[in-house]
């Protein structure tokens, strides 16, 4: 019998590889596509087997503190730095970034294309009481969003119907604000990947207030004995090598760069 | 087969609903030969069939058989009124009471031949019980319920919805059956079968035990008014 | 309607170029569910057989129970076995989070009422019917299950049938347990998902017709093994 249940959790890929580790990275990170240019290239150069968990960065950072990954990926300063403060996380490692746009339907009713300022968009849409998508789901593109409404001094709180928190990762928020003919916040690169456009537009960028960065963090093998702290330490060094700076530069849609390397080795 | 057989009823009763269908019953019976279980409809015979078969539990009382229960129920079987066919073929239907006592698979297969020979369906072998016709369903069933050679056979009203053909068939296979020392004890509502084929008799009405005896002094000289009626056609309540 | 089109040639193309990834989906869609069923059914036949010969005091009560659970919304299902098997949850030593055990796992518990409650109904049925004939014919505990079960085998494959369909057509409670992990716990229901959030319906409905055909061929495979089309109408 108990010959039985050890092959079907054999079988069910239960007995722990070696040279495998989890990450949980941000659905901005998969939804471009980056990922798969990157996590092939790791394993040819390391051997090393990445299982990656495309989640929110909120989701991210929850499975950080449970010990249920290896490291996190994510793109919200302050949620990475309260994690490394409670010492969920060993340190936050920089490593590319790009920024964020606002997009819409190309009829552009809020007349946000000429705006001087992301804040005075967000104004704009909010008084034209436009129909705008919400992540809703405590991922960095969503704190990114609450952070620029409150700059510029509104409250996502009250604001009415026209406002819809759909809860979900940047691809089926897309789809939504698809549907919806409404206007949206993304990530470029998630945007330039995106396969179902539909009567949408990027309407506005530029601001630097749009930067969007992205961090990783090993998880602390001191809080979770069982976390691969080696093989995540050289998913780090790798990610901050000459060879995945050429990947994540190249990486290219249209000819258009998504993610730029900051990362500092 | 050969050592005497009988049971022992005492105080037996049969509730349902608060009503009493059954009782009381004191009796100590000899089970000898071919008893019929005569009687009006509701007086009790089906009841009575199936308590001293143990399908059906008495609400109070005491029954004993001259030997163990347990090993009495054993060597019974038991005839439906409405035969019940497994839902497999009639070779299965054959087979199944000799599987489950761990028969061996060549002696079971000999044995199925002979019976599906005695009760004429060797033909209809692999033919889906459920399917049968009446008659052939009860010879089936018949057949099944002697194929483990018991020594005591219950029928409940085995005929009830058969032609005469399949009546004469069944009757020769329980004459037969008494041949090799099978008792038996069957209920029925017909008296011209019943003169036909009783050794004994018991006369029920409502629910309890009116009159007994050998049946040639029973058919001849009933003691009870009741009896009387009844053998005369009559209805009595 | 043109999607739909496009979602067509998107499946023919992907199974005729065999593409590789499709097929390790499929498989481990296949793998996850038919694990779960043959786990749920050991668990959910015997039960449900059982529940409907037995006659004890709550009986009333553990079949309105068993009704009940039937009703367990499935990704709820998730959310609690991933909060078990979590590190940080009671089983989380296993190690079993984000792996195919787990998603079995889930699928098992989501599926057994299910094939225990269709079980138990049609077992009650030929119960009734073979009573007092097993009774008669001094049959154990054992061997009454037994005969329930193999004349019952029809009703009962049907019961699993309902419970493969439900097991291979969930997306929520394995997305959470599983993690939709590509090459390790990514199957079709939670690919069909990932492709929609990316806006490729095309893929996502290849996908889906890929599901509903392997559904289908699930179907007609179990029928003719046991050949109960040809055995006759009873």
């Amino acid at each position: 019998m108990i010959r039985i249940v050890l092959a079907i959790l054999m079988i069910t890929g239960v007995a722990a590889k070696a040279d495998t580790m989890r990450l949980a990275a941000t659905t901005s990170f998969n939804n471009s596509g980056l990922s798969d240019a990157l996590l092939p290239a790791f394993k040819v150069d390391t051997g090393i087997n990445v299982q990656l968990l495309v989640v929110g960065t909120g989701q991210a950072i929850r499975l950080g503190q449970a010990g249920d990954v290896d490291a996190i990926l994510v793109h919200s300063k302050a949620a990475e730095e309260a994690f490394v403060s409670a010492d969920f996380g060993t340190h936050r490692r920089e490593i590319m970034y790009n920024d964020f746009v606002l997009i819409g339907p190309s009829a552009d009713p809020s007349r946000i294309k000429d705006a001087e300022s992301a804040i005075e968009v967000l104004q704009l849409i909010a008084a034209t009481e436009m129909t705008f998508v919400s992540r809703g789901d405590d991922s960095g593109t969503h704190k990114k969003e609450l952070m620029l409404w409150s700059a510029a001094k509104l409250y996502p709180d009250f604001f009415g119907a026209w406002y819809k928190a759909v809860g979900a990762g940047m691809g089926a928020s897309l789809n939504s604000a698809s549907g919806l003919d409404a206007y949206i916040m993304a990530d470029r690169a998630s945007w330039l990947n995106f396969g179902n456009k539909g009567g949408l537009e990027l309407l506005y960028s530029g601001d630097p207030m749009l930067f969007n960065q992205y961090a990783y963090i090993p998880v602390n093998s001191d809080k979770h004995v069982h976390v691969k702290s080696e093989a995540a330490q050289r998913l780090e060094q790798w990610l901050l090598s000459a060879r995945a700076k050429n990947i994540i530069n190249n990486y290219k849609i249209n000819g258009e760069a998504l993610f730029i390397f900051n990362g500092a080795p | 087969m050969s050592q005497p057989i009988s049971v022992y009823l005492n105080s037996i009763l049969v509730k349902r609903r608060g009503k009493t269908v059954l009782g009381p019953i004191d009796l100590d019976l000899k089970v000898d030969g071919f008893t019929i279980l005569l009687g009006p409809n509701g007086s009790g015979k089906t009841t009575f069939l199936r308590i001293l078969h143990g399908v059906e539990r008495a609400s109070s009382g005491v029954m004993q058989w001259s030997m163990p229960n347990e090993q009495a129920h054993q060597a019974q079987a038991y005839v439906f009124q409405s035969p019940i066919m497994l839902r497999r073929s009639v070779r299965q239907n054959l087979a199944y009471p000799l599987q489950l006592i761990g028969m061996d698979k060549d002696e079971i297969s000999s044995r199925v031949s002979e019976w599906a020979q005695k009760i004429g369906l060797q033909d209809a072998l692999e033919f889906p019980a459920p399917r049968l016709s009446g008659g052939e369903k009860q010879k089936l069933a018949l057949g099944r319920a002697l194929i483990r050679m018991p020594d005591v056979l219950f029928l409940d009203e085995p005929c009830a919805n058969l032609d005469g053909r399949s009546t004469r068939e069944i009757e020769d296979l329980l004459h037969d059956a008494t041949q090799v020392g099978t008792r038996i004890i069957m209920t029925t509502h017909d008296l011209g079968q019943a003169r036909r084929l009783a050794d004994s008799v018991l006369f029920l009405l409502n629910g309890t035990l009116h009159e007994k005896g050998p049946a040639s002094i029973f058919f001849a000289m009933p003691r009870t008014i009741e009896a009387k009626a009844f053998l005369n056609g009559d209805i009595i309540e | 309607m043109n999607e739909i089109w496009a979602g067509i040639q998107e499946a023919v193309r992907l199974i005729f170029s065999l593409d590789a990834d499709l097929i390790g989906i499929t498989l481990r869609s296949l793998e996850v569910s038919l694990t779960a069923l043959v786990i749920a059914s050991a668990l959910a036949l015997p039960f449900g057989t059982w529940l409907a010969i037995r006659r004890f005091k709550y009986r009333r009560f553990a079949i309105a129970v068993l009704n009940a659970l039937m009703g367990l919304p499935p990704v709820v299902v998730g959310l609690v076995v991933y909060l078990m098997l979590s590190r940080s949850g009671p089983f989380g030593v296993l190690g079993l989070l984000f792996t195919p055990f787990a998603m079995i796992i889930a699928q098992v518990i989501i599926i057994t009422p299910l094939i225990a409650s269709i079980t138990h109904q049609a077992m009650r049925e030929l119960w009734s019917e073979y009573h007092d004939l097993l009774i008669s014919l001094n049959t154990s505990k054992r061997q009454r299950v037994a005969a329930l079960i193999w004349d019952g085998r029809r009703t009962l494959m049907t019961a699993a049938l309902a419970g493969f369909g439900r097991a291979i057509g969930e997306v929520g409670a394995i997305m959470i347990v599983g993690g939709n992990i590509d090459h390790v716990t990514r199957v079709l229901t939670t690919a069909i998902a990932l492709e929609t959030g990316k806006g490729d319906f095309a893929l996502a409905l290849g996908l889906g017709f890929v599901l509903i055909a392997l559904t289908l061929m699930v179907n007609f495979a179990i029928h003719a093994l046991s050949r109960t089309e040809r055995e006759g109408t009873w």
